[in-house]
């Protein structure tokens, strides 16, 4: 079984057709990333496999759950990280991850989701400040282990790192990794084509609402002779 | 615990803090004295006042009194029939009956003041309505100086007290159909200011800012992308919807409570002078009258809230939200000033459909129609803004289910509102949004 399963996926903004028709497949575990520029249609993909928006055509599966049919299902076993996204910013970063875990476990099993979340966003003493004076890379961090803490089947991460510096961006990548191992299926989204090299076991690149290749890296390097993904893409986009 | 009432403690728990709570009190102490500055309002001048007269003494006083009465208001009816006299008052607009006692001229000419009895016909309550005393004063004052100036004039007495003041008045009102002994209707109108103005004033500040409560709320959610984490969370729409629509409902009523106290506070140093008891002429209001009060009330917030979440639903950003109120503040003001100013019951026709329609108008009325009984109005009220309510709230869930919850549609600039209260009341929302 796959973890995700899209098929001629078709999402139109009124008249604006922002997918044309993607398909692609992502195993369980996989670390699997939508790179591409600004507009090409990524947010557009996570955003409808994370049940926010109608699908206009096509068919998907989320660990055998059919989303269009069952969304109440598919929310059950996914994560979702918006791009920019912010937390609430009166509560202090510790009572939002209380806020969030008590919607997946009562009691001492929200504890343990809390502490793990503690652990993933690691902000120290801070963790007892209000979110709304944490810097930019703190506020990534603790909604990555809001995201991660609960140990979704499924995390689906908007823009993982952006916006941040590279230290924090580092920490970010390691974390997610290691959250990959652990039994959840990553997909995320990046315009930054270098991070995805050292993130994600297989790419697809999204151009104007299109895949236009797909593979893993070294395959795509290899392929199109390139010495990084950038210039994969240049050179698929150009042809 | 349900998921729904995980999201009404978040609502309340972020809305109620002493930063919001503290503007709250001040303007309820603001507004309680400013309910007083307004309790002093009492006549709108009116000319030729059309009154009735019954005179039953016939004697040389009375004859002085009828005639002044005569040469400064256009009498309508003149016999010695009560009933007869308060029809053709009603029929023709006027204002008041004066019934002259058999004993007047004896009473004066024996050194005691003449009494004139008054009926007063008072048509509403509200600021504007003029009331019947005052067109009449200045005819009452030309009685009683044209028979002082008898009583000099023909060396009937040298009591000064008698000269100065030779006729007293009795009173009795007769309001919404009921006959009030011994009361005017000035006194009727300052003792109902409380509903006149209070009322209206303290649903239209709830509402609005309830109602910008639920639309910020909607604004900030989505610029910090909280609102689409909470939408692939395992939480039903209707859970999330109820949740905030509950949480600003529950501060909305706090609010009033709070509203209700300062005012109440208000309004009892100011009638402490000239106090009345509702209860002896009947307008006093039992535990019924209250619960009717307050569910009409409840019914209209939900309303309003239900309306604002939709206004949400379309806006973008926390910014926009703000210009998103002014489609409700106008339909809270409207109905405020009209039952502020005027009576439901002196409205011409037209505008009574177009207050009735509007949700908001049911809780402003409804005491004062409770205190005459009218239970038709304020039922047929409820009734109508239940269902409005419930109708508003299923599209509210519905729309949660579309696209443009997310997408939006408003996202323009941060417009400040030109009337001052609301302004002030935007001001306070935003605030205590940052
Ligand atoms: N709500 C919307 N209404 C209309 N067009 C939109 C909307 N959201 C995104 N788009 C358009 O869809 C395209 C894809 O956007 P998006 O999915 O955000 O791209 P990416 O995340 O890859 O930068 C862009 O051209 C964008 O302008
Ligand atoms: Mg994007």
């Amino acid at each position: 079984m796959y973890a995700i399963e899209v098929k001629d996926l078709i999402k139109n903004y009124g008249s604006f057709q922002a997918l044309k028709g993607i398909s692609f497949n992502v195993k369980e575990g996989e670390v699997y990333g939508l790179i591409g520029p600004n507009g090409a249609g990524k947010t557009t993909a996570l955003r409808i496999l994370s049940t926010l928006l109608e699908v206009t055509s096509g068919s998907i599966r989320i660990q055998g759950i059919d989303l269009r049919e069952r969304p109440e299902e598919v929310r059950r076993v996914i994560s979702y990280l918006p791009e920019d996204a912010g937390a609430y910013k009166h509560l202090k970063g510790r009572e939002y991850l209380k806020f969030i875990a008590q919607f997946f476990a009562d009691g001492e099993g929200a504890k343990v989701l809390v502490d793990r979340g503690l652990e993933i966003a690691n902000l120290g003493e801070r963790i007892d400040d209000k979110v709304e004076t944490y810097s930019k890379g703190m506020a990534r961090r603790l909604l990555v282990a809001r995201a991660l803490m609960i140990r979704p089947k499924l995390a689906i991460l908007d823009e993982l790192t952006s916006g941040l510096d590279v230290l924090n961006a580092q920490e970010i990548r390691k974390t997610v990794k290691s959250y990959a191992g652990q039994g959840t299926t990553v997909l995320l989204s990046s315009h930054n084509m270098l991070e995805v090299e050292l993130l994600c076991d297989r790419i697809a690149l999204v151009n104007d609402g299109l895949i236009v290749a797909e593979g893993t890296p070294s395959d795509l390097k290899h392929r199109y002779e390139a010495q990084n993904v950038e210039e994969v893409f240049v050179k698929v986009v150009q042809r | 615990m349900s998921s729904l009432s995980k999201i009404i403690r978040k609502e309340v728990k972020e809305l109620l803090t002493p930063a919001t709570l503290i503007p709250i009190i001040v303007i309820a102490v603001l507004f309680g004295s400013l309910g007083g500055v307004f309790g002093g309002i009492d006549e709108a001048m009116e000319e030729a006042p059309r009154v009735a007269i019954i005179d039953q003494d016939g004697g040389l006083m009375s004859q002085v009194a009828v005639a002044v009465i005569n040469f400064s208001a256009e009498i309508v009816y003149d016999g010695d029939d009560v009933q007869e006299a308060l029809n053709a008052l009603d029929e023709q607009d006027g204002v008041s009956l004066f019934i002259i006692p058999s004993n007047f001229t004896a009473d004066i000419m024996s050194d005691r003041p003449g009494t004139i009895e008054a009926v007063w016909i008072m048509k509403g309550a509200g600021i504007m309505d003029s009331l019947p005393g005052a067109s009449v004063e200045s005819v009452l004052m030309g009685v009683d100086h044209a028979i002082s100036f008898a009583l000099i004039e023909n060396n009937i007495t040298d009591n000064a007290s008698l000269i100065l003041g030779p006729t007293q008045l009795t009173e009795s009102t007769v309001f919404k159909g009921k006959t009030m002994e011994g009361i005017s209707p000035i006194l009727i109108s300052s003792m109902m200011s409380s509903q006149s103005f209070v009322m209206p004033l303290i649903v239209m500040m709830v509402i609005i800012y309830a109602g910008s409560i639920v639309i910020s709320s909607m604004g900030t959610e989505k610029e910090n992308k909280t609102l689409e984490t909470l939408l692939t969370m395992p939480v039903s729409r209707t859970s999330i919807v109820f949740g905030k629509l509950v949480g600003a409902a529950i501060v909305g009523l706090l609010m009033a409570v709070i509203y209700m106290l300062g005012m109440s506070y208000y309004m009892d140093s100011l009638m402490g002078t000239a106090s009345f008891d509702m209860e002896q002429y009947g307008l006093a209001l039992g535990i019924t009258d209250y619960a009717l009060v307050g569910i009409s009330l409840f019914a209209a917030l939900v309303f309003a809230l239900a309306l604002c979440m939709i206004l949400g639903i379309f806006t973008k950003n926390y910014k926009a939200a703000q210009t998103m109120t002014m489609p409700v503040t106008f339909l809270a003001m409207i109905p405020m000033f009209v039952t502020m100013f005027t009576d439901f019951d002196t409205l011409p026709m037209a505008a009574k459909v177009m207050v009735f329609a509007i949700p908001f108008s049911h809780p402003m009325i409804a005491m004062r129609a409770l205190m005459f009984d009218d239970y038709v109005l304020v039922l047929s009220g409820i009734a109508y803004s239940s269902v409005a309510a419930l109708l508003v709230m299923f599209a509210a869930v519905t729309l949660f289910k579309k696209d443009i919850l997310l997408t939006g549609k408003v996202s323009n600039s941060d417009r400040k509102s030109k009337v001052p209260l609301v302004a002030l009341l935007q001001t306070i929302a935003r605030k205590r949004r940052k």
